[in-house]
């Protein structure tokens, strides 16, 4: 049934990556009779390929081709050639993803609107709102499953959970569960429920956890209008003389470079090298790259105000055992300017292996500080701050002169902390300590942020043309036939973990495309 | 038991060490071991007295009190390698040097932890410190058989996860 479409074939649909967003979107376009070549730059790994241990998993999964930093963000110099922790695989980074699914609150699509205009930053209204996005919403959160949506329960809390749980209604907090998660609590849409091993962030062994690899992209397959070819790197994006999209360049799995044509071509390869494609696609009609006639693409990349909390006990906690990010306080995401910054986070627990700790706990650190802190990783305790932070223009990914494995300029990754993101950082740091005060830690670890998970904006949506690289359907301002399909499209960050909003939008862009096919307009 | 004693470490000590407590055979070529000769560690590149120092080093990098001296000895034992040896040489040379400027023989026979990590401090943006110290992170921490000095389980899908083994099983708060 897995369909094969020729590389002459330019009816089809091309997709560029399998992650959150194309590896959706290449299902929600094949289920609608949309004839799809998705082509994934990674290998094809499911449950059983798996592996609960941490940086073995990371060597199966991670993105580790060359890319390179700047800017005055740690992460440029403690993991200088690995700005983000993100997957190369089919799925994407749902394999690694800790599955939390939360809702945008009504004001953050309109971020300039509700905070207004902030010093150094680039804050735009997203062309869409609340009301729009509710139905795609709910379609998103019935594909995942996700947990306190629907009829779903919540999952049980593990050990990590009643820490914060406790700590955080001592400190008065309201909004305080086991998350919103893409991960069973009872059997659903033929995957099972949620077995506690605690390995979340290496791919789900038992299918518990939403992941394209092993949802979508066989089911888009069972319709033999979607062929997924891995190991297929795309390197640039082709165009005739009207500007016009016609197909891509692609490395084969034996290193040649193929040619596939293409009706629509529908970029998803995360905030890094969705730009970066854009970029290296550059022509003597568009030499500043493709889509790029606002010198927008690669700048306002987001990533979300992060940091981590751990804090240790005189007794036992074990925080490893069990889902490693289903508990959340909700209180802190509202905005609220009297705390000294604009937008809102998000805590959520968290828990790393021992070889993660080692590597993330204090980056660089060493010592008996360090180490007495690892001598009590049985009783610790641990959560992460997630938060809007704020689009600035310098914060941007551009060509880098180092090359990868393909010949192909890697992209560079230059991010600062806007002031408004430091002071958040503080305040979720000073909270997340009360937290754990609250149940008696004896010592809290204000850890800073991990190379990025959550990679946005770099091709931002706008109402119009000259704010941004594509428009509310991810289709490019400049060339009709060009789509954007990932977290990149992101105007801004909001406080919640992407992933749900990166979905909703994949499923109404392909709504959006086959009902325009069907007319006959792209 | 398992601990190096700090002096005299030379070959020709430990020689002298095994031989007469004739628990381990040596055939010729270096190695550093434990007093007891609990473990040993084979040099061929390096010298004992290198290998020795890189030990004393990773120690006092990332001192745990409970996890012996094995574990740090196959952390660092990568660095007995053609290709590491002039990186070591000049290290080591780096930190005896400092340690005889302080008024000791060598860093390892500097008696308190204290006293080596000052010399440490001193070298801590040098390419030897952070070389050793990156590698340390997985060297160390990613040996699966230190895990359980930590009270780490590590995996456990072949257990069935902890949906029956105590996922929440705090009885404390
Ligand atoms: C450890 C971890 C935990 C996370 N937890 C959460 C969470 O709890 N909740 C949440 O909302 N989000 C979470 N995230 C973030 C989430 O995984 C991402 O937001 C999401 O997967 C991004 O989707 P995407 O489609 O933009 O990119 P991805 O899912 O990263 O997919 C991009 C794909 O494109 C491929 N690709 C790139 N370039 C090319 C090319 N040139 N040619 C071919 N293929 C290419 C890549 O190999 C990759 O497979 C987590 C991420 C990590 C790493
Ligand atoms: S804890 Fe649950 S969701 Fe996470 S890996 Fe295990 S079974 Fe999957």
């Amino acid at each position: 049934m897995v369909a094969k479409f020729e590389l002459t074939d330019d009816s089809v649909v091309v997709v560029i990556g399998t992650g959150a967003g194309g590896g959706v979107l290449s299902n929600e376009l094949a289920q609608k009779g949309v004839k799809v070549v998705a082509l994934e730059a990674g290998g094809r790994y499911l449950p059983e390929d798996y592996i609960n241990d941490e940086w073995e998993s990371f060597g199966q999964l991670a993105w580790t081709d060359p890319r390179t930093t700047s800017g005055d963000w740690r992460v440029a110099k403690d993991f200088s050639g690995l700005p983000a922790w993100i997957v190369k695989a089919v799925g994407g980074t749902t394999t690694h993803w800790a599955g939390a699914s939360i809702r945008f609150q009504e004001h953050e699509w309109k971020a300039l609107t509700s905070y207004g205009p902030v010093d150094g930053a680039n804050l735009l209204d997203w062309p869409i709102d609340a009301a729009e996005m509710a139905p795609w919403y709910e379609k998103a959160e019935a594909k995942l499953g996700v947990t306190r949506t629907g009829d779903r329960a919540g999952l049980p809390g593990n050990n990590n959970f009643k820490v914060f749980e406790k700590g955080a209604r001592a400190l008065g907090y309201k909004e305080v569960h086991t998350g919103r998660m893409a991960i069973n609590s009872a059997d659903y849409d033929d995957r099972m429920a949620c077995q506690q091993t605690g390995f979340c962030f290496q791919g789900c062994k038992w299918g518990a956890k939403w992941s394209a690899a092993y949802t979508d992209i066989p089911r888009g397959e069972a319709t033999g209008n979607l062929e997924v070819r891995d190991h297929a790197h795309v390197a640039r994006i082709l165009h005739d003389d009207s500007g016009k999209v016609t197909g891509v360049e692609y490395f084969d799995k034996d290193g040649n470079l193929q040619m596939q044509k293409a009706r629509i071509v529908c970029v998803a390869g995360n905030s890094f090298e969705s730009p970066r494609l854009l970029l290296n696609s550059a022509s003597s009609m568009f030499p500043n790259g493709l889509a790029n006639s606002s010198d927008q693409v690669g700048r306002n990349y987001m990533r979300h105000t992060t940091g981590s909390v751990y804090a240790v006990f005189d007794k036992p906690v074990r925080m490893w055992r069990g889902t490693t990010m289903a508990g959340i306080v909700q209180d802190e995401a509202r905005h609220d300017p009297s705390r000294g910054f604009v937008g809102g986070y998000e805590l959520e627990t968290l828990s790393l292996g021992l070889p993660f700790m080692a590597a993330f706990l204090n980056p660089g650190g060493w010592g008996r500080s360090f180490t007495t802190a690892l001598d009590s990783y049985e009783t610790m305790a641990g959560m992460w701050i997630v938060g809007e932070d704020m689009p600035q223009a310098t914060n941007r990914v551009t060509l880098s002169d180092v090359k990868d494995q393909w010949g192909l300029p890697v992209a560079n990754v230059n991010f600062s902390d806007h002031p408004n993101d430091i002071a958040m950082r503080n305040h979720a740091y000073k909270q997340g300590q009360a937290i754990y005060e609250a149940v008696g830690a004896t010592r809290t670890f204000p850890t800073p942020p991990y190379p990025s998970t959550h990679n946005l904006g770099t091709n931002r949506m706008s109402e119009k043309p000259e704010d941004g690289v594509v428009n509310k359907w991810g289709q490019t301002h400049d060339i009709a036939n060009l789509f954007v399909s990932d977290g990149s499209q992101f105007t801004t960050g909001a406080a919640e973990n992407p992933t749900l909003t990166i979905v909703a939008l994949a499923i109404r862009q392909a709504d959006h495309i086959a009902s325009e096919m069907a007319a006959g307009s792209i | 038991m398992s601990k190096i004693e700090r002096q005299g470490l030379t070959r020709r000590a430990l020689l002298a060490r095994v031989v007469s407590t004739g628990a381990l055979a040596v055939t010729g070529v270096g190695f550093i071991a434990a007093p007891d000769a609990a473990w040993a560690l084979e040099v061929t590149t390096i010298t004992e007295h290198q290998m020795a120092t890189l030990l004393q080093m990773a120690r006092d990098i990332y001192p745990h009190d409970k996890v012996g001296d094995q574990f740090y000895a196959v952390a660092v034992k990568g660095y007995d390698a053609e290709d590491k040896k002039a990186l070591v040489e000049e290290g080591v040379a780096a930190l005896d040097a400092a340690a005889q400027a302080a008024g000791h023989a060598d860093y390892v026979s500097m008696g308190w932890e204290e006293d080596r990590v000052k010399i440490l401090q001193a070298m801590e943006d040098a390419p030897f410190f952070q070389t050793v110290r990156g590698g340390l992170v997985t060297g160390l921490y990613n040996q699966k058989e230190v895990w359980p000095i930590f009270g780490y389980e590590g995996e456990s899908f072949s257990k069935g996860g902890y949906i029956e083994r105590g996922f929440n099983d705090i009885n404390w708060l």
